[in-house]
């Protein structure tokens, strides 16, 4: 975050309007200079940074993850419980935007491959997200329960990273943490109205949990990308991250005064490309104009 | 503490409070100074201001929609990221606007309620659909470029409440306009395909702009009490005017045509003329008879509704927690 | 909420009612009588950064103060604004009477003597 002293010249904006005290003001607004995605094209470019095979295909579960949930994200931006919630869920939204283009722009330096190249023209079974990402937004309970499982999971994960010895990673992690920490935050808040509220959110709260609870599990699950990874220290074991998660998700659970859902586990597999019927739509959607004009510029 | 506005001076010696209340109002407005909540203030100026003001809001809110339309299908990841963006300020001016509205008496459940019951009006560009991605660069450049046009003024509007909302909505909005134009600029330089949709968005999009701000002087009964009390600063037509001045100039930049073959500037009044307007058209979709009047309506009640749960339960949740805190220090 | 509610009631009353119930328990926010869902008003002040005083900003709806700060921060503070957040019940604030004789600001008016540029004599002199 830069000091508003050397933000000011390349963010200021002024409309001449009768504002008071400049200094003082509630407005002042300025761009900020954290990591951006744009950063990140400029070192692939320049070959700064060039991830290894591994850590493309690592990077590449981690920003379709991003993606998939801001595509869903993006859809509560006017149909939002309240105004103030859909400014809320808009700015998750972008963050896990965010998050997906530094990923995507990343692991394309290993293939020669765009952000869009690999949000756009790949087909459903080359993505690599797991299957709560994609999970329909149902009601308000249900998103705030997939809320509640991604952003803990995410901030085990991105705490972890940013001492990844892939210095890229590293730092999109050390920019992703900060905001999934409010994602969590964001989340518990509401899992604890919904869930101390009326019969009916209670009732709505308890069974958006177990309709996202199932997809838990894939989310810890090693493999061998993972394990190379763990082992040359550019990432940890997913496994590793579940102990942590279960605490504290438990201590929201706990005050909350709901049980951690009892369902079996879906079998996972979208790390590998095996996604449940819900991605193809999704992505038949988020797709369609980039394809109905292959090589256009935008 | 704005909100809280009341007719304070209303009371036993109502008619000698009214009398210098007004006399107070009218010193106020001719030193151009501000207006504040908890003045007195007539009850025209007032209804006038809940009115704007509430109509401002409601097209910030409905106008979320026909760009939300595109979110999910941006063709590119930093577009969907910058419509997100904005489609999300909309509602963050949204919120600007019903508080500075609520400042004169009105709750904003009561003005949302009037919104989605018909009741309420708000800008008739709305209605129009967003039929292709070019359409969200002439939002932007057109639509958006028309609201800067007619809210930079407002930041000197005579209430404060309403000005202070305009700064910050003209400092967030700047971006908006810019936006629109570099899509229509990207696809203007595109593909001779992209470039048919940005010239097929701006001759769509064009006069709707144009009415944007309101009917001709001559037919705005309201528009002279309204500068009067200093909330506008510019009549409809020299706003529209200067408006198309702007897009005279920006429209070469983008090699595209504004599809109107009457624009010229007039050299005796110092304004740009445009090409005469269907109002019949305007005033056919302000009554409900647009496109998307239906479809902007159920979708924001179904919001509404659908979140009905939602704000009972945080509601419910602050009752009950505010009980034990209660009970605890007890 | 109630969207299909009685439109017919005056432009006023329902603020009026939220105030009166405001007043009773002004944190829990309970909305007015016919909408006990409905969210209350909160102001938000916010400081631009560290030396400076927090600013008025405007209000938003929430139905407790950390729900509010949060909206706070998700609505005000998107563009780098803010580096700490106040939120206040609108209900909580007292306000001095915007009377129009303003003579309770009328006092200082004429005591040019608390001000340095009344002390003329000593103009020019150093480090004075």
């Amino acid at each position: 975050m830069s000091s508003p002293e050397t933000a000011t010249g390349h963010g200021e904006i002024s409309t001449g309007a009768a504002g008071g005290d400049s200094n003082a003001s509630a407005t002042r607004i300025t761009p900020g200079n954290a990591l951006r995605p744009e950063d990140i094209a400029l070192e692939v470019r320049t070959g700064l940074a060039k991830p290894t095979e591994d850590v493309a295909e690592y990077a590449l579960r981690l920003g379709d993850d991003g993606l998939v949930l801001a595509q869903r994200l993006g859809h509560w931006i006017s149909r939002g419980p309240e105004l103030e919630e859909d400014v809320a869920l808009g700015n998750i939204a972008l963050d896990q935007l965010g998050h997906a283009r530094s990923f995507l722009t990343y692991a394309g330096g290993a293939w020669d491959k765009s952000e869009d190249e690999l949000a756009y023209f790949r087909r459903e079974h080359e993505f690599r997200s797991g299957a709560i990402f994609e999970q329909p937004n149902g009601d308000f309970a249900a998103t705030i329960a997939r809320q509640f499982v991604v952003s803990y999971y995410q901030f085990e994960l991105y705490r972890r990273l940013t001492q990844s010895s892939d210095a890229t990673l590293a730092a999109i992690a050390a920019k992703a943490v900060k905001e999934v920490d409010y994602h969590r935050d964001h989340s518990a808040q509401w899992v604890l109205r919904l869930a101390g509220g009326t019969e009916e959110s209670r009732t709505r709260m308890v069974q958006g949990l177990k309709q996202m609870w199932p997809y838990v599990a894939e989310l810890f699950e090693d493999d061998e990308l993972t394990t190379r990874l763990a082992e040359s220290g550019a990432a940890v074991d997913p496994s590793s991250l579940r102990a942590d998660f279960d605490r504290l998700t438990g201590e929201i659970l706990a005050e909350a005064e709901l049980e951690v859902p009892d369902v079996p586990a879906a079998p996972g597999g979208g790390r590998h490309g095996r996604h449940s019927e819900h991605l193809g739509y999704l992505l038949a959607e988020m797709q369609v104009l980039a394809r109905e004009y292959p090589g256009a510029s935008w | 503490m704005e909100a809280n506005a009341q007719r304070d001076t209303v009371g036993q010696n109502a008619d000698s409070q009214d009398a210098d209340g007004q006399a107070n109002f009218d010193r106020v407005i001719a030193e151009d100074s501000r207006i504040e909540p908890r003045d007195w203030m007539p009850d025209a100026y007032r209804k006038t201001l809940l009115r704007q003001i509430s109509q401002h809001a409601h097209s910030e809110i409905i106008g979320m929609q026909p760009e939300a339309n595109w979110i999910s299908r941006a063709p590119s990841l930093k577009r969907k990221a910058i419509l997100m963006a904005k489609v999300q300020d909309e509602a963050g001016h949204g919120l600007y606007l019903y508080s500075a509205a609520e400042t004169l008496g009105q709750s904003r459940d009561k003005m949302m309620a009037d919104l989605i019951a018909g009741k309420a009006r708000y800008s008739s560009i709305f209605n129009y659909p967003a039929r292709t991605w070019a359409d969200m660069g002439a939002i932007g450049w057109l639509v958006d470029g028309a609201a800067i046009c007619n809210q930079v003024p407002l930041c000197r509007a005579s209430y404060g409440p309403y000005g202070r909302a305009m700064v910050r909505v003209c400092k967030e909005e700047s971006f908006h306009q810019r936006q629109g134009f570099e899509i229509l600029l990207e696809l203007a330089h595109g593909t001779p395909e992209q470039k048919r949709m940005a010239q097929d968005a701006v001759n769509r999009w064009y006069a709707p702009a144009l009415m944007m701000f309101g009917p001709p002087d001559d037919d705005s009964p309201n528009s002279r009490q309204s500068m009067a009390w200093n909330i506008k600063r510019f009549s409809n037509d020299e706003l529209r005017s200067r408006f198309v001045g702007m897009m005279v100039e920006q429209v070469r930049v983008l090699g595209l045509t504004l599809p109107d073959s009457e624009i010229r500037f007039n050299e005796d009044t110092k304004r740009w003329e445009h090409g005469p307007l269907d109002w019949n058209e305007f005033h056919e979709v302000l009554a409900g008879r647009g496109p998307c009047n239906a479809q902007r309506l159920e979708r924001r009640r179904e919001a509404h509704d659908d979140g009905a749960w939602v704000r009972e339960a945080a509601a419910a949740y602050a009752a009950k927690q505010s009980m034990k805190t209660k009970e605890q220090a007890a | 909420m109630t969207p299909h509610g009685n439109p017919e009631v005056p432009a006023s009353s329902a603020a009026e009612i939220n105030r009166e119930a405001a007043k009773v328990s002004p944190a829990v926010s309970p909305g007015s009588a016919t909408d006990r869902n409905a969210w209350g008003l909160w102001e938000v002040f916010v400081r631009s950064s560290r030396g400076l005083s927090h600013v008025h900003a405007g209000s938003l709806h929430a139905p407790d103060a950390a729900m509010a700060l949060r909206n706070a921060r998700d609505l005000y503070t998107r563009r780098n604004e803010g580096v700490s957040i106040w939120v206040v019940p609108a209900d909580a604030i007292a306000a001095s009477d915007p009377d129009s004789k303003g003579s309770f600001f009328e006092s200082p008016q004429g005591k040019d003597y608390r001000h340095a540029t009344y002390y003329t004599k000593s103009e020019g002199v150093k480090h004075l």
